[in-house]
């Protein structure tokens, strides 16, 4: 039962762009088709996860493949379950949003591409999740990258387009190359690619195989320094892809890295501190870097980094629990990572969502063009703030819960004796306080310049609200926000499973009572925070009644004729935190002062390139490509020259040959 | 327990106000004048509260939330507190979380409520008050995990309960450094100086006045009653810390002591503004830093 609604699920995913791809006729039926399939999908393996979440157990299927070594073994345990639901849900409320944002009916043959790639996007990540086998696994990864590619690359010719999604695509390829040489070794010493077999490896003496499994599940998933690719191409795709991609394709890096560390026995503390660490430079570097930007999809990629980082915070104190065998950390760490997965899915794809809206509405995603959208885009502009709150960890919403969760597991680090090294984990608080102040800061300047005060262009200024098949995903991911910031002690008993089962550990004392307890609070104050701020509002609204007053204009200190181009930009806005991370950030700056007694013009403008990619790669990609120019001397193209040097070859091989050895 | 609630509550509801009475009347004797009576800012509530309120036509419904918002937060963050060291009403595992979170609610809406004007103005207060909150906030969660590791435990009514006599006569020095970096927090948080001058909204320097410039009417009322809520919050905070190390007394005398205190904490902060001078805007973080790196140093005095 549960395999048959899994496997269906998957199915009916990958081949759903086949109805667009058959009705070419009739765009809008086709579209719609394909939209249904996928939400059928979706609702399929919402059914098998919480079979196995809640219910009886998982299934386990093995047949024989004319591969060699490979096998057709896929199995539903409870943590690729935790991750198929969000995997499954996020592509469906995106294909509804593709109705109006990318329609069949106006686009065609660009629209059909597009859902075939889309549909088997998720059905490979569905694979991915599902596989039990190491060949199997790489070919859902490799097919989920290549579709991901042709996502990305769509039918943009911009310049900057193609170079994302290039980037993309190499970016892809080493890390796959890094996990198809950790599966070799694995394999290889096992004798069997199967990952039933990999069970208790040992991790003495697999830190190399751990350092393997960092670059290619960290590639994937964007943890900083290996970030760069991600976010060109988010910002390059049309919106609910980069929703798609943001959402949930990064995460399954982070699954790939949990399924891989469950193989090893009790790994050594220094694995979950490493994790940790990487983790905390992700949230810090992301959130500052996502700071400085100014067009809308790249500053949501950057928050990516920074979501990335914190997941990875929780993996990494599950796992540094793992190595003391204490199972309130790995229980903590491990929920509130899992949880944050699902979170980020559900804020980050509501948040592109929400830019694509802007995007269609004001035909621009650049900060500084933007401005007073919340008046003409009502419901947008309302569902962004819910999932702007959400991202910042702000109660009462689902951010707030996992980012507790995890905070509360590294203070749990508090009770080892004095003298222990492993209690600095508790430092992780500290830091979490600190990405969650500077992201909270960083989407008051987003949702405050983007739809709050005047309209900074005519663009701006013309913007209407969006279509409801836009709107419609946008309500559904703020609701389920909401509902997990209310909740989170219901979704507890299962996120322990997840851990138990993962850590190998006894269920029973895994996630401490008092902790599902806690939760509790949370939830309840987080209900007490709404009915708090609603009695307010509505004790305000009537002590305002009858007592109206004509609305004026925004006191400007005197100063009566105000104007758009004089409000605060985003950038002035974030500047004081941008100047704080100067170091890292490196920014361009192109600046003309104004000169002389009557100056004519005067010019500034800033942009933050990508530290990695633009300082560090793409110098060291030109350097090889001009030392391999250099060589081309070598390679005039007259047969005499190379003849002279294979000669000139020999005599030196000889002369070493018999000289020297 | 009922009994308790209601006293509680009473006090979160009724006090905070009067202690920015205090603090306006030891800044008018350092100055010279007479000053505003006690309970001016009861009165100045009073009075917002039954005016009306002008908004600008570039506000929408975001501006009008803000205070609500800010307002709600701050009280229940209130609840949290152990107020004189009887257990909180809401009590649990990292609660100390939920209410430096519900701190950054509060300030998230008052920022966006001011950029919702499209003053640029209110832009510069609301930028600079995201960007020395979020260099505030891990000096406050640090202060906080000093006291975990010092009382052993999680929740803010461990924390600033029973259990800090003994840390105090274990860890002593950690606690003083904690206490030093959460007294210079409370004076970033709340928008005192040297950080920011609550007297004067007009000049560029300013941060938390110059975000409220629009407001007006009840939702006014609002903002400076939520402000002084949390003034009376951090020094909550501060005296119980302070007023941990005493002996065990009766429930009586140890809440006569914890008035006196919070009345002497507020003394303290007018003190603090009339014999100094507001920092440059550039020092500020440095200044949160150093409570950062205090705390810090703190945590491995008990780690060590």
């Amino acid at each position: 039962m549960t395999a048959g609604l899994a496997l269906s699920a998957v199915a009916l995913a990958t081949s759903s762009g086949l109805f667009g791809l058959l009705l070419r006729r009739r765009p809008a039926l086709g579209q719609r088709l394909t939209c249904a399939a996928m939400c059928v999908a979706a609702v399929l393996g919402a059914g098998a996860s919480a079979r196995v979440l809640w219910g009886s157990g998982g299934f386990a299927i093995r047949l024989p493949w004319h591969e060699p070594l490979a096998s057709l073994a896929l199995r539903l345990d409870p943590l690729s379950a935790l991750f198929l639901v969000p995997i499954l849900a996020v592509p469906a409320l995106g294909s509804i949003y593709g109705l109006s944002y990318w329609p069949q009916a106006e686009l065609g043959w660009k629209a059909v591409r597009l859902q075939l790639f889309f549909g088997l996007v998720t059905g490979a990540m569905a694979l991915v999740l599902l596989a039990d086998n190491a060949l199997l696994f790489l070919v859902g990864w490799e097919v989920m990258a290549v579709a991901g590619f042709a996502l990305v690359r769509g039918d943009d010719e911009r310049p900057e387009a193609l170079r994302a999604s290039w980037v993309y695509l190499a970016a892809a390829h080493v890390g796959a190359f890094a996990l198809l040489a950790l599966f070799s070794i694995v394999g290889g010493a096992r004798g069997s690619f199967d990952f039933a077999e990999w069970k208790g490896l040992p991790a003495a003496g697999g830190a190399s195989l751990y350092a393997l499994a960092l670059v290619g599940f960290g590639l994937k998933a964007g943890l900083v320094p290996l970030h760069f690719w991600l976010p060109g191409a988010h910002a390059a795709a049309p919106s609910h892809v980069s929703a798609v991609m943001s959402g949930v394709l990064l995460k399954t890096g982070i699954y790939g890295l949990l399924r891989t560390l469950g193989f090893f026995d009790a790994p050594p503390a220094s694995w979950g501190l490493v994790l940790l660490a990487l983790g905390a430079i992700s949230g810090v570097l992301g959130v500052g870097v996502a700071l400085a930007q100014h067009d809308l999809k790249r500053l949501l990629a950057y928050h990516s980094v920074e979501n990335i980082g914190i997941i990875a915070m929780g993996a990494g104190i599950a796992l540094v629990g793992r190595s003391r065998g204490d199972a309130a950390l790995v229980a903590l760490g491990l929920a509130g990572g899992l949880l944050h997965v699902v979170n980020h899915a559900l804020f980050k794809s509501l948040l592109f969502l929400g830019a694509g809206s802007v995007q269609h509405a004001a035909g621009t995603r650049d900060l500084e063009h933007l401005g007073g959208l919340a008046r003409a885009m009502p419901f947008t502009s309302f569902f962004f703030l819910v999932g702007a709150a959400a991202i910042s960890g702000l109660p009462p919403l689902n951010g707030f819960a996992s980012e507790w969760l995890i905070a509360v597991g590294s203070l749990t680090g508090l009770d080892l004796p004095r003298g222990d090294r492993v209690a600095y984990v508790a430092l992780a608080a500290p830091v979490l306080a600190f990405i969650g102040g500077l992201a909270a800061a960083c989407f008051a300047k987003v949702h405050g310049t983007a739809f709050l005060g005047n309209a900074r262009s005519s663009k701006a200024s013309r913007a209407h609200e969006s279509p409801a098949p836009m709107i419609f995903p946008m309500a559904v991911l703020a609701a389920a926000c909401l509902a997990i910031g209310l909740g989170p002690s219901l979704l507890l008993p299962a996120l322990a499973r997840v851990s138990s089962d993962w850590a190998g550990l006894p269920a029973s004392q895994t996630l401490a009572a008092s902790a599902v307890g806690s939760a509790g609070w949370v939830g309840g104050m987080a209900a007490a925070l709404l009915l708090a701020a609603g009695l307010l509002a509505l004790g305000r609204t009537r002590l305002l009644r009858g007592r109206a007053t004509p609305p004026g204009e925004t006191w400007g200190c005197g100063y009566s004729a105000p104007s758009a181009r004089m409000e605060y930009t985003g950038s002035s806005f974030a500047q004081i935190l941008v100047e704080g991370f100067r170091w890292v950030l490196l920014p361009r700056v192109e600046l003309s002062h104004p000169r002389g007694l009557f100056p004519r013009s005067a010019r500034f403008r800033t942009d933050v390139p990508d530290v990695v990619l633009d300082r560090a790669i793409e110098p060291a990609v030109q350097a090889c490509e001009t030392a391999a120019r250099g060589l081309r001397g070598l390679a005039p193209g007259r047969i005499h020259f190379y003849a002279v040097l294979v000669l000139a070859a020999l005599v030196a091989l000889l002369c070493w040959r018999f000289l020297w050895w | 327990m009922v009994l308790r609630a209601f006293f509680q509550v009473s006090l979160l509801l009724l006090a905070p106000p009067l202690l920015v009475g205090i603090v306006n009347r030891v800044k008018a004797l350092f100055a010279g004048r007479r000053g505003p009576p006690l309970l001016q800012a009861y009165y100045d509530l009073a009075k917002l509260l039954r005016k009306g309120a002008v908004f600008s036509r570039t506000t929408t419904w975001v501006f009008r939330a803000g205070p609500a918002i800010g307002l709600a937060a701050v009280f229940l963050s209130g609840l949290l507190l152990p107020l004189g060291g009887e257990r909180a009403l809401v009590s649990f595992r990292g609660d100390f979380l939920l209410l430096a979170y519900l701190l950054a609610l509060g300030r998230f809406f008052t920022a966006l409520a001011a950029l919702d004007t499209g003053s640029s103005f209110e832009g510069m207060g609301a930028a600079r008050e995201v960007s020395f909150a979020s260099i505030a906030e891990p000096a406050l969660f640090l202060c906080f995990v000093v006291l975990a590791r010092a009382t052993g435990t999680l929740s803010l009514s461990g924390m600033l309960g029973a259990g800090l006599g003994a840390a105090w006569r274990e860890s002593a020095p950690a606690l003083l450094l904690a206490g030093i970096a959460l007294f210079v927090v409370a004076l970033a948080e709340n928008a005192r100086i040297p950080v920011d001058d609550p007297n004067t909204h007009l000049e560029l320097t300013m941060i938390h006045e110059v975000m409220v410039l629009d407001h007006s009417g009840p939702d006014l009322a609002l903002i400076l009653y939520g402000a002084s809520m949390k003034l009376f919050l951090f020094g909550a905070v501060v005296v119980r810390l302070a007023l941990g190390g005493l002996p065990p007394a009766s429930a009586s005398l140890a809440g006569a002591a914890f008035l006196a205190g919070l009345g002497l904490f507020a003394a303290v902060v007018g003190v603090t503004e009339s014999v100094m001078a507001r920092l440059r805007l550039t020092r500020v973080p440095q200044m949160l830093v150093g409570a950062s790196v205090l705390s810090t140093f703190a945590l491995v005095l008990l780690l060590r």
